[in-house]
């Protein structure tokens, strides 16, 4: 057989493109045909380049595409810190730095671009950077230590997320951009002065119209000249953010054709002058023009995929530049022909200088007669972007009074219906009918979530996820399906909103919340959900009152209902940390009631096989040795699970027990839509397996990392990061207002992962709210959670001491000493096991003992 | 299915005030030895029925959630087991969920102030 009955493809560089392209070969079957060798020239696998300026809110590891560095596909291997430095077109050979050679059958190259340095004088002194890589990044913090002042050279799209960057790191920021406005080439001079107005508001200094003479200092920087200035401005570092270059230089010196302007020359299907030679991205120049956004890249990507699969192959004639992006928290959006380039065009302009709003359509009549969108520049709001740019190019008119698209909201919006074929998100290019496609009957998707995950519509850029929605929205409306989200027959709202009624009323009886909101008398659905909700605002005991009937199950004995009918007991250890004298405790309280013993994975110890009589004796017994309920049975605060952290492990470098115990005791008994669990591990060895859990903390050097969203169970997800390096202080506010948010506005038995997907924004939007606190609920949601710890009490022990709870506990209530005669156990490993049933038991005659089984 | 089925007597078992039974609750009683499992509804009506609940095999029917549900205009009074929520007519004992699946229902009334539970009614299985 020969050694080479498979062909061998490598890719050069493992960017976001690079990346795409064996993400589509993998996911298109590539790879039967091909191995796949990538080469990353980076340190680390692929990451968000677009996103690099949230790197040091999020890190690393939140940026990247392939957080182990592994691809699940084994015909493809990825090999890092592996540069290219040869390519032998004869031999079809590239050669590594380090020495290797590597045949291939076909080669694409996606090695990206470079920052360009323009040759100013100082160009090469200490403290002057790019902006490109998370090295680049880490070493700008590095110097931003200290650092006063710097500067930004270049004022366009990158050079503005560099500044951002800087600003951020608490550096006073200068601008300095050549051009007569900001962002030059995507906004016109209104734009650019209602964006540089928003930027001075934030502290930022912006020089536009100028030219770079020389960055002066002897061995680091200590200023930057103005050619016809006087005196240098005072600096302490320099970023380069002038525009990019294709790398192009391993294509050049094998002699493929580039670009006049650089860049691997290719046609439509991407395929370079040379044989078997692909270039993908930043690197390449399909007829000519290299395109420096991610977009096309991925187009181009897949376009190789497509045609080296064989089958009809798409290609790649250029790509929409349009732009959407949040600079400094200011929105801009450039699409279409933003510049009315078009003869006979007409611009509408709506500007706000108090708002800082600045939005302009560029419009021509079409052969029909009709007016038709042909781009647009949108500064300050751009939330009409996502119903714009679908519009450019597909040929609908637009309304009578096209100005209603770009004023206000609070004026009304105006309804556009979108063509099929219209690309709703040009990142990954889905149109309408595929959206349309991904939720009709046959589809597989039933919410908008669910349509980014399977079309990838909105999961790059995020900028159309809003049209995502209501795309979904108006097709169930369409066909008659209402997306019905209400609680139950009984109450036609969301839980969320539900929430909100109650709270805002400030109701604290079911019979008052139906009377007013529902209808009929409620059911095993929405009464749960209401007693959910009640406790969580009131905190009071479940079995108080009228709204002891509406507890689950569970709650209603505070205890869990096993399948022969009785009940599991867990008493709270925090944090799995237990003494051997309560150990002996529960081993003896085990004994005395015959019950079956087993290590939960809460890292606690379950009882099973209580009779429901003897629930009371069995907490009283708890209680008395210092126990108190752990909450198994209800939507609650669980465990918060813990490594034997920095006490004891040689690796350790946090406390993870000690936190993991402050947490769980302020969190204890906190009701909430579901089950919450926690975790603490106190090194990024992560013991705790903290990010499986609701909110899971692992400690770093300087303090904790904390994750939230991560569910185990039938649907698994990993917790996300939301923020770094906290101090315990911030990691516990942080805490506190997530689980309050989740608990104000999850759906009913909603798990926080399928939660923060179901928000607008995801993570994001948490983020937004946790930690920005964008909304200003930042101190209501703490003072709720404060409200919570503050009226804690242990519902078993406020149980055993109240006659009138206890009543309930009871085998009948007219026969209180007689056993229930269902209830039989059989033994298994030398422990009691439920004994199958066969149908009712009944007392052959009542009082006489019959054998029921049970071992004692 | 019945093991050891004693006759149906016509005894009447007072089995607790009403008050000890809260509304929209149940209790288990013990009536010529077969759990019968005893509610109130918001109305303050009373209703009977086995205590076992036929799809899990357990006798814990008394420990349900009891609401209503609307079938053809009409607001039925259910309790859903609390094993695994199929809902039960209370006045029939018919399972909501499952209309081949039924339990006994007894006879039951409100004698002052007392709840008396009375004969098993033909109708229905076990």
């Amino acid at each position: 057989m020969s050694p080479h009955l498979r062909k061998q493809l490598v890719v050069v560089g493992h960017g976001m493109v690079g990346h795409r392209f064996v993400q589509a070969a993998i996911e298109r079957g590539l790879t039967e045909t091909y191995d796949i060798i990538v080469l990353g020239e980076e340190p680390r696998p692929a990451y968000d380049r677009v996103a690099l300026t949230s790197y040091f809110e999020v890190g690393a590891e939140a940026l990247s595409f392939l957080p182990d560095g592994v691809y699940e596909d084994p015909r493809v291997r990825l090999h890092l810190g592996a540069e290219a430095v040869g390519l032998d077109t004869e031999q079809q050979a590239i050669l590594l730095a380090d020495g290797e050679t590597l045949r291939y059958d076909e080669l694409v190259l996606a090695t990206g671009a470079a920052p360009f340095v323009p040759p100013v004088p100082g160009n090469e002194l200490g403290n002057v950077f790019v902006y490109r890589t998370i090295e680049d990044l880490e070493a700008i913090r590095e110097a931003s230590r200290g650092a006063r002042a710097g500067a930004v050279i270049g004022g366009g799209l990158l050079g503005l997320e560099a500044a951002n960057a800087l600003h951020q790191l608490g550096v006073q920021t200068h601008v300095v951009e050549m051009a007569p406005r900001l962002m030059a080439v995507q906004v016109d001079d209104a734009g650019g002065a209602t964006l540089q107005r928003h930027i001075t508001d934030l502290g930022l200094t912006v020089h536009t119209g100028v030219v770079t003479e020389q960055i002066t200092g002897t061995d680091t920087v200590t200023g930057l000249r103005f050619k016809g200035a006087e005196e240098p401005v005072d600096l302490d570092l320099v970023i380069f953010s002038a525009g990019i270059r294709p790398r192009d230089l391993l294509a050049r010196e094998a002699g493929l054709e580039v670009a006049e302007r650089g860049g691997v020359l290719v046609d439509e299907q991407c395929r370079s002058s040379s044989a078997h030679i692909w270039a993908i991205g930043e690197c390449a120049a399909p007829g000519g023009r290299m395109y420096g956004l991610v977009a096309p890249g991925y187009a181009m990507a897949e376009v190789v995929v497509d045609t080296l699969l064989g089958g009809a192959a798409g290609s790649f004639t250029g790509a929409d530049m349009s732009t959407k992006l949040k600079l400094l928290g200011v929105d801009v959006a450039s699409f279409g022909d933003a510049f009315a380039t078009t003869p006979d065009s007409l611009e509408l302009v709506f500007s706000d200088a108090v708002a800082g709003v600045y939005k302009k359509l560029v419009v021509a009549e079409n052969a029909a007669g009709g007016v038709e969108l042909l781009g647009g520049i949108l500064v300050g709001d751009a939330s009409a972007y996502g119903v714009l740019r679908p519009m450019v190019g597909s040929g609908i008119a637009l309304p009578d009074n096209p100005e209603e698209l770009i004023l206000p909201a609070s004026r009304g919006g105006v309804e556009v219906g979108l063509p099929d074929d219209a690309q709703v998100c040009s990142c990954n290019n889905v149109t309408k009918a595929e959206i349309v496609a991904a939720v009709a009957d046959d589809g597989s998707c039933d919410s908008p979530a669910c349509v980014t995950k399977c079309t990838q519509a909105g999961a790059t850029c995020g900028s159309c996820k809003t049209t995502v929605k209501k795309i979904v929205e108006d097709h169930f409306a369409s066909v008659g399906k209402s997306v019905d989200r209400s609680l139950c027959s009984h109450f036609q709202v969301t839980r969320a909103e539900l929430f909100e009624v109650i709270a805002i009323h400030g109701y604290t009886r079911f019979d008052d919340i139906i009377a007013a909101h529902g209808r009929g008398r409620g059911c095993d659905i929405c009464k749960p959900a209401i007693a959910s909700i009640l406790a969580s605002l009131l905190n009071h005991h479940v079995l108080d009152g009228a709204n002891r009937t509406l507890q689950d199950t569970n709650d209603a004995y505070l205890a869990n209902i096993q399948k022969n009918g009785t009940y599991s007991v867990v008493p709270r250890i925090p944090g799995g940390e237990v003494t051997p004298d309560k150990l002996i405790v529960i081993g003896e309280v085990a004994r005395d009631f015959g019950l079956y013993t087993k290590i939960t994975g809460g890292q606690r110890i379950d009882l099973f096989g209580a009779r429901l009589e003897d629930l009371p004796v069995i907490w009283k017994r708890l209680v008395d040795a210092g126990f108190e309920s752990g909450h198994a049975y209800g939507k609650s605060l669980r465990t918060v699970k813990s490594c034997v952290g920095s006490t004891w492990c040689r690796y350790g470098v946090q406390d993870s027990v000690g936190l993991a115990i402050e947490l769980e005791l302020r969190y204890r008994g906190l009701r909430s839509p579901h089950k919450l669990k926690g975790g603490v591990s106190g090194c990024a060895r992560e013991c705790a397996e903290a990010r499986s859990k609701d909110f899971g903390v692992i400690a770093t050097e300087k303090g904790w990392n904390l994750y939230v969203a991560g569910n185990g169970g039938a649907t698994p997800a990993h917790a996300q990061l939301l923020a770094g390096d906290l101090d315990t202080p911030t990691l516990i506010r942080y805490l506190d207002r997530f689980l309050m948010y989740y608990i104000r506005t999850a759906d009913r038995l909603q798990r926080t992962a399928p939660w923060v997907a179901s928000l607008d924004g995801g993570l994001d939007r948490v983020r937004e709210v946790v930690v920005d606190d964008v909304l200003g609920l930042g101190s209501e949601l703490e003072e709720a959670m404060s409200k919570h710890v503050d009226s804690y009490f242990d519902e078993w022990k406020a149980t055993v001491e109240d006659p009138a709870k206890l009543e309930r506990f009871v085998s009948f209530v007219n026969a209180p000493g007689t056993p229930d005669p269902h209830i039989s156990f059989r033994d298994e490993r030398g422990q009691i096991a439920p004994a199958a049933s066969e149908g009712p038991v009944t007392l052959v005659e009542l009082g006489a003992s019959i054998p029921v089984g049970s071992p004692r | 299915m019945t093991p050891a089925t004693s006759a149906t007597t016509s005894a009447m078992t007072v089995v607790c005030p009403l008050a000890r039974i809260e509304v929209e609750g149940g209790v288990a009683a013990l009536v010529d030895g077969d759990a019968v499992a005893v509610f109130r509804t918001f109305e303050d009506e009373v209703y009977a029925l086995s205590n076992y609940d036929p799809f899990s095999k357990a006798s814990v029917l008394s420990r349900g959630i009891v609401g209503t549900r609307t079938i053809d205009g009409v607001d039925v009074p259910f309790v859903a087991s609390p094993m695994h929520k199929q809902a039960f007519d209370l006045r029939t004992g018919r399972c909501l969920d499952e209309e081949a699946v039924t339990v006994t229902t007894y006879d039951v009334h409100v004698v002052d102030g007392q709840v008396v539970v009375g004969r098993r009614r033909e109708s229905g299985a076990g």
